[in-house]
């Protein structure tokens, strides 16, 4: 199943309330005390208005800039040329045992 | 004859539709160079890429890229010469990124076309929606401790491509076709191995059901961790019948993701998903749009290899096939190239009776593939050279394929040794037929008195007398000479 377009992509803007921001915030992880949540509401809509401006130019006809230099993307042949590199992806790991990365536990 | 579920207040119609993640078959990562290999020690195949260090940037597979597209071409649907990969985001132990990439925009292949072969031997098409390239995730283990998830990052970064279906299947059996066709087509073309025991090739089943006669789709649940053909067939009748009960109840049906219980043969709503259904897309900016030129998809499907489809129209129209047995033979890529040996030189018939019937019963019996058959093409074919050459008789051969299973021996010398070879000498058959006319007089006054069924029995003694050695067709026209007199 498809999501929907994103409401920016279809130009429709709205000013964020609270639960809106509570939302966003739950789905980054970010922790954000209850107090903060209406300033940060007020910060976060002024920024889209801000970006909003853009909606006024008309674009009709003028394609999509996936980039400012005149580049393809890059590919590789397939060869394996990594990995095998456990001891420095574990390295920064806060828990890891017999070779896994252990983290609390997840169990649906 | 349409699947339809009786309810208490008439009958319900069930719809269904298909997304199939297949493992893209290539030697190193979606966008990392570290290996793909299946079953190795935990982290050993991780670059920085795939632990998602910071700094690190994906550069695209071409393999990746070709393996797409060919799968593409071989579901005939259209190729996107642009396509652009997204950002899914959302968090999970083994998601070290915090978002898989994924083409949800502009997928790399539009839509195209799956025929289904029924068991009546009809066919029936089902719409594909897209195909896109996505990353895989890493594989998170439960049961090591009481409190933790272990988390091996091997699969993570490889290549998945998911393969959308349009809700055209309309029962289990359709699934089960489905399936099968999609897992064989990929086989064919060498883009995924198909193998679901090893999580290369997972699906998640969308199931409604509607009275029969509503054009309009109801509300669907999205059943996920269904791991084999058998399962997501017995998935989607005990998720019909869960959704058929609660609009009998006066309810309705909510749309959500569950999970697949084969164990306890239910469906049961996965509540951590409720909240995450935001992914909140955006196109990746560490990657550019992938564009491909028209000359790159016509080199792949320039070398496209013949398609189960294809070969299955062969064998009926080049060899007289039944639709059943060609659909049978083409459906393995390996059975197909078995078959083909045996039939060379051969009545393609006979050949298809053989390797349907004989090897096949085989196969069953001990539990094998037909590439660890304990008869090779080559040695079944020797055999039938013996048949066509009239050495031995059909029955005789059964009894010698018996010996090849049992001792791997081939065929020419076990009919050596045992002295199994067909007797078409005339005057050897002649003599057992006149010693057994001589031997039953009484049976030979009731042939002769009109009871001709008592020919059948003469066979069999002139058989018996010579160890099944007679040449059949010899013994039934040198009989019927010698007892009409």
């Amino acid at each position: 199943m498809l999501p929907s377009a994103p409401l920016y992509r279809l130009g429709i803007i709205m000013s964020l309330d609270k639960e809106t921001v509570k939302n966003i915030a739950n789905l980054a992880r970010i922790k954000v005390a209850d107090e903060a949540l209406e300033p940060l509401a007020g910060e976060l809509s002024g920024i889209l208005d801000w970006v909003e401006q853009l909606n006024a130019i008309d674009t009709d006809g003028v394609e999509p800039l996936a980039s400012v230099v005149d580049v393809t993307l890059p590919r590789r042949t397939d060869v394996v040329d990594d990995g095998g590199c456990r001891d420095k992806v574990l390295a920064n790991a806060p828990e890891s045992e017999d070779g896994y990365f252990t983290v609390p536990k997840v169990v649906e | 004859m349409s699947y339809v579920i009786p309810g208490e207040n008439g009958d319900w119609e069930v719809v269904i539709g298909l997304e199939v993640h297949a493992q893209i078959i290539s030697k190193s990562k979606l966008f990392s160079g570290a290996a793909t290999t299946f079953g190795s020690e935990p982290n050993t195949q991780v670059s920085l890429v795939d632990a998602a260090m910071p700094g690190m940037l994906p550069v695209i597979n071409e393999e990746c890229i070709e393996q797409a597209v060919r799968t593409g071409l071989g579901l005939k649907a259209e190729i996107n010469l642009t396509s652009v990969f997204d950002r899914k985001n959302y968090f999970y132990a083994d998601l070290p990124q915090g978002y898989q990439i994924s083409q949800l925009y502009h997928p790399i292949v539009g839509e195209g076309t799956v025929t289904l072969d029924l068991d009546d031997g009809s066919t029936r098409d089902v719409g594909i929606e897209r195909l896109h390239m996505e990353q895989d995730a890493g594989k998170s283990v439960h049961d090591l401790d009481p409190k933790r998830s272990f988390i091996d990052l091997n699969r993570s970064g490889t290549a998945l491509m998911e393969i959308v279906s349009r809700p055209d299947l309309r029962s289990p059996e359709d699934v089960g076709a489905y399936l099968r066709k999609l897992r064989s087509i990929l086989r064919y073309l060498g883009t995924c191995d198909g193998n679901m025991d090893e999580g290369s090739m997972r699906c998640d089943v969308n199931v409604s059901v509607r009275p029969v006669g509503e054009t309009d789709l109801r509300n669907r649940a999205e059943v996920k961790n269904v791991n084999s053909v058998r399962f997501a067939m017995q998935a989607v009748e005990i998720e019909a019948r869960r959704q058929i009960g609660i609009y009998d109840d006066g309810g309705d049906v909510a749309q959500e993701t569950r999970l697949f219980d084969s164990v306890k043969s239910e469906t049961r709503s996965m509540r951590s998903k409720e909240f995450a259904h935001d992914y909140r897309y955006f196109p990746d900016p560490d990657l550019l749009p992938l564009v491909l030129t028209q000359d790159f998809v016509d080199a792949i499907e320039a070398e496209l290899p013949e398609l189960p489809d294809a070969r299955k129209q062969r064998y009926m129209s080049d060899f007289g096939l039944s639709a059943y047995d060609a659909g049978v033979l083409v459906a393995e890529r390996e059975t197909a190239a078995y078959y083909e040996i045996v039939a060379g030189g051969h009545d393609p018939k006979l050949a298809a009776n053989w390797v349907i019937t004989n090897l096949f019963a085989v196969l069953k019996d001990k539990g094998v593939s037909i590439s660890d058959s304990p008869v090779s093409a080559k040695e079944l074919s020797g055999l039938l050279d013996l048949i066509t050459d009239d050495t031995i008789s059909g029955r005789i051969a059964k009894d010698v394929f018996e010996v090849m299973v049992e001792t791997g021996k081939d065929a020419a010398s076990i009919v050596e040794e045992k002295g199994l070879k067909q007797i078409t000498d005339g005057g050897a058959i002649e003599a057992a037929i006149d010693q057994i006319i001589a031997d039953n007089p009484d049976q030979v006054a009731q042939y002769q008195g009109g009871n001709e069924k008592i020919a059948g029995w003469f066979v069999g003694q002139v058989m018996k007398a010579t160890q099944g050695k007679a040449n059949p067709g010899m013994v039934n026209k040198m009989l019927a000479d010698k007892l009409k007199g």
